[in-house]
Parts: C-alpha cells; sequence; structure tokens
C-alpha cells in the first residue's frame, strides 16, 4: 500500500507524492527518488544519521517513530535546527505516516 | 615535479582499486586527497560500520576494507600526496597533463582519474557572525599543527569524537582547554568520552554544556568568545577557537575543469570507458553519472577496472594485449615481490 506524503522543497514548492510501506524505504530516499533536491545535496552520508543533510521540519501532527540516540546527537550537532527537526533518513515509511506533512531544511 | 601514468583524484575504495588493476597493466599511479589518511568516506565517516555488499565479503567493516585495499595495492607502490586538494589541471601538448594541488605541489601524469566521491571533504563551519574574518586569526577548523596551541587557551565545540579527541590530546598541549557542546550528550568512543570526564574532574579540561558559542571579538585576533549557557551569556578569553562539527564533501575546483556536470556528478562514457568530455580525465566511482548509475563501492571498483583497460590501449597503440587473469599470470609487484598459485602436482601413485 502507498501512502500520501506532502513535501515543502528548499525553493518553498509543495509536492504531493506516493510512498511505498513495503520497499523499507525513508524520507530521505522518498525525497530523492522524486528528485526533490539536488543529488549531492541531500542523503550525503547514506543514511546514517551521520551528515544531517535530510534534515527536515515535521509541519502535522502524525505519529513518527521516537528519535533515536544517533539522531538526536547528529540534531545536536546541525544547523538551522528548530524543535520539530527531524532526519529524513530515520523516518522508515510506514503505513501510519499517511497524511504526514514535511518541509527540506535549508541545505548546508 | 611528481611523475606517474594515471593520477587518481580521491584515495576512496575506488581510487584504491585503482592502483591495483592499473599495475597489473604495469601502469604506476599517484593518488592525492583532501584528508590526512586514505580511505574517503569509509574512514572519515564510517570506519565502524559493516558494509554487506562487497561480493565475497558477508560483512566487512570500512575500515578493514581500505587496510585490506591499502594491502593489496602496497605491491605497486602507489605515491600519495595526502592532506591537499586538487586544484588546477593544465593539459600538454602530447596530451599529458600537469595538476597541482592548493599547497602547490604539481603532479605530471599521462591520464587522470577522477574518483572523488561526493567531492572533496570540508569544515561545516559554524552560523557564527564574522566567523569567515577570524578565520586563520584565532578560528581553526582542524588541529593540522598542535604546537601552534601550545600554552595558548583553547576553546573547542563539537560533540563527536574529533572534538572529544582533541580536547584530550590538547590538554596536554595548550595551557586552557575549553569544550563546549550544545548537549550532555557526548557522541563518541566510550573511552574518549570516560577520559574527558576524568580530565575534567582533574582540573584540566573544562567542560560548558549545554551551550553553544553565538558570538567571536577581537580588533585584529580573536580575544574572546561568548557563550549562551542555557539561555545565560558569559563572555570567555580565549586565543583560539576550534569548531569541529564534522565535514562535509564539496566537489570544489574540479567544478571548474571544463567537465561536463549533471546533477553534482561527472559526466561520463559508459558504453566504453567513463572518460569525461576530456580525452584523457576519467570519472570513476560515485563522482560520475551515466544512465543507470548506481553509487555503489562494488561499481566503483568494475569501472576503475575498465578505465585502466582503456587508458593501457590509449598509451600503447598497436601494441597487442588480451586480458590476464591473476589465477593464471600471478600478480608482480613493482617492489620486485611475485605473487602466484602454487604449481599442481603431477605424480602417479603407485
Amino acid at each position: 500500500m502507498d501512502v500520501t506524503i506532502k513535501i515543502t522543497d528548499r525553493e518553498g514548492a509543495l509536492h504531493e507524492v506516493q510512498a511505498p510501506t513495503d520497499m523499507n524505504m525513508n524520507i530521505m530516499e522518498l525525497v530523492r527518488a522524486y528528485e526533490l533536491a539536488p543529488e549531492g545535496t541531500i542523503g550525503v552520508c547514506g543514511g546514517m544519521a551521520m551528515c544531517a543533510s535530510c534534515q527536515c521540519y515535521v509541519l502535522n501532527d502524525v505519529a513518527l517513530p521516537e528519535m533515536g540516540d544517533d539522531e538526536e546527537a547528529m540534531l545536536s550537532e546541525a544547523f538551522f535546527v528548530k524543535s520539530n527537526s527531524r532526519l529524513g533518513c530515520q523516518i522508515h515509511i510506514t503505513e501510519e505516516l499517511n497524511g504526514l506533512e514535511i518541509e527540506l531544511a535549508p541545505e548546508y | 615535479m611528481i611523475e606517474t601514468d594515471i593520477l587518481i583524484i580521491g584515495a576512496g575504495p575506488t581510487g584504491l582499486f585503482t592502483v591495483f588493476e592499473a599495475g597489473l597493466l604495469k601502469l604506476k599511479c599517484h593518488i592525492i586527497d583532501a584528508l590526512p589518511q586514505p580511505g574517503g568516506q569509509l574512514s572519515e565517516l564510517y570506519p565502524k560500520k559493516p558494509i554487506f555488499d562487497i561480493p565475497g565479503y558477508p560483512s566487512v567493516l570500512a575500515g578493514d576494507l581500505v587496510d585490506n585495499l591499502m594491502e593489496q595495492i602496497k605491491q605497486f607502490q602507489p605515491g600519495f600526496t595526502l592532506n591537499e586538494k586538487a586544484e588546477t589541471i593544465e593539459k600538454q601538448e602530447d596530451g599529458s597533463f600537469i595538476v597541482t594541488t592548493d599547497k602547490g605541489t604539481a603532479h605530471h601524469c599521462k591520464a587522470v582519474a577522477i574518483a572523488g566521491g561526493l567531492g572533496s571533504f570540508e569544515p561545516r563551519k559554524p552560523l557564527i557572525e564574522d566567523i569567515e574574518f577570524y578565520e586563520d586569526k584565532g578560528v581553526e577548523y582542524f588541529v593540522k599543527d598542535p604546537e601552534l596551541f601550545r600554552d595558548k587557551r583553547i576553546v573547542i565545540a563539537g560533540g563527536g569524537d574529533s572534538a572529544l579527541d582533541w580536547s584530550i590530546f590538547l590538554s596536554n598541549v595548550a595551557s586552557e582547554v575549553t569544550l563546549i557542546h550544545r548537549r550532555n550528550e557526548f557522541r563518541g568512543a566510550l573511552d574518549s568520552v570516560e577520559k574527558v570526564q576524568e580530565l575534567k574532574h582533574a582540573g584540566k579540561i573544562r567542560l560548558i554544556t549545554p551551550a553553544e558559542v553565538t558570538g567571536l571579538n577581537g580588533a585584529e585576533h580573536l580575544e574572546s568568545i561568548d557563550i549562551d549557557e542555557n539561555g545565560a551569556h558569559r563572555n570567555i578569553k580565549t586565543d583560539y577557537f576550534i569548531p569541529l562539527f564534522g565535514l562535509s564533501p564539496k566537489l570544489g575546483a574540479i567544478a571548474n575543469w571544463g567537465l561536463e556536470i549533471e546533477k553534482n556528478a561527472i559526466k561520463v562514457d559508459n558504453s566504453l570507458d567513463y572518460q569525461t568530455n576530456i580525452e584523457g580525465i576519467y570519472a570513476i566511482g560515485d563522482v560520475n553519472t551515466y544512465p543507470g548509475k548506481l553509487k555503489l563501492i562494488l561499481c566503483g571498483f568494475h569501472e576503475a577496472t575498465l578505465m585502466c583497460q582503456s587508458v593501457y590501449n590509449k598509451l600503447n597503440p598497436g601494441k597487442k594485449y588480451v586480458l590476464k587473469y591473476t589465477t593464471v599470470s600471478g600478480v608482480d609487484g613493482f617492489d620486485g615481490t611475485r605473487k602466484e598459485a602454487e604449481k599442481a602436482v603431477v605424480k602417479s601413485i603407485d
């Protein structure tokens, strides 16, 4: 089953995309799959919570997986961090994510 | 001037394996890398992470893969220019190239293989006003020479291994070490965290957490920094500020070499040999792009192999050559060593 996720890119454009729940994908990979951010500017570390290039702001109240130690540590060293910041690579796409709205943090 | 056959830019796995494949064809290699050690991302970002898709290795730690590649290429005696970035390239009349680094080291080669991954690693600079003004005047993003900090007051910011390790090391060099981090928890090797704890109790490291550096002051050179400690403002006198917030890759000067760039990667001819739009310059591994490209180490190895054959054929036009198997021909190192399979025993049984 696919879920619908709304993503505001770094230029401010809103994209409503369909995300598969059966491919072990995460939000960072979804952004790359739809080419919503230039290659090389997102998912630099490949998804190991080591670079924060996939930082995004969560805009609505959808139950998300809890933040792990790695993610928390990386966000504590990242820039442009807000209280609703998450790392896209640490959010796996599941049915619970249907309707999620996020905005990509600025490139750094 | 350093002379070589193939100049490889980038000492990641693809660049390292290129030395082996080139060596089988008797081509000599020299590698430039911006980092002080070989291995690229594998050494810099995730040396302790297992990789599961290297053929023949059900699991291998990234750092071990780099060690193994270094061992494998040792016999071909590659040269290294580390801690320097390839900056300019000049094509010579005879088709060879001169590549010069940011520190002025010149390399003369017959072919260039860009194996730069996502680019050269550059420090992530904190968003503090005027930080660029203080660069080389009290702000340092790397500890290149610890002696610079001898008997000086230093402030290190960051919460990872480099912040911890340099705080420990410099506590014996600097007159005063302050470590500042945005939270109380550090992400680093357990023994480093414990060592910092010990040095804190011994009064050799001043730890300020959770806190953030918000401003830099000084007329000609850094004199003090402003910090926000849990909402309270504080000013600390210091000679040096060393922010260690990790590194991020940038394509850098290579982007201005006249190569065709698409999606932050270098376009190559994948139907043949991964050559770029400039004859004699190849791009292999994560740095290139072509229809169907996959950024995988194993694909980089394949690309490196085809590229070396192409370089050989171009440098030796008309010279007949067929692909050899190491199981059959063995490996003759440039260091005089020879590796080969043991001959089968042919003997009658009485």
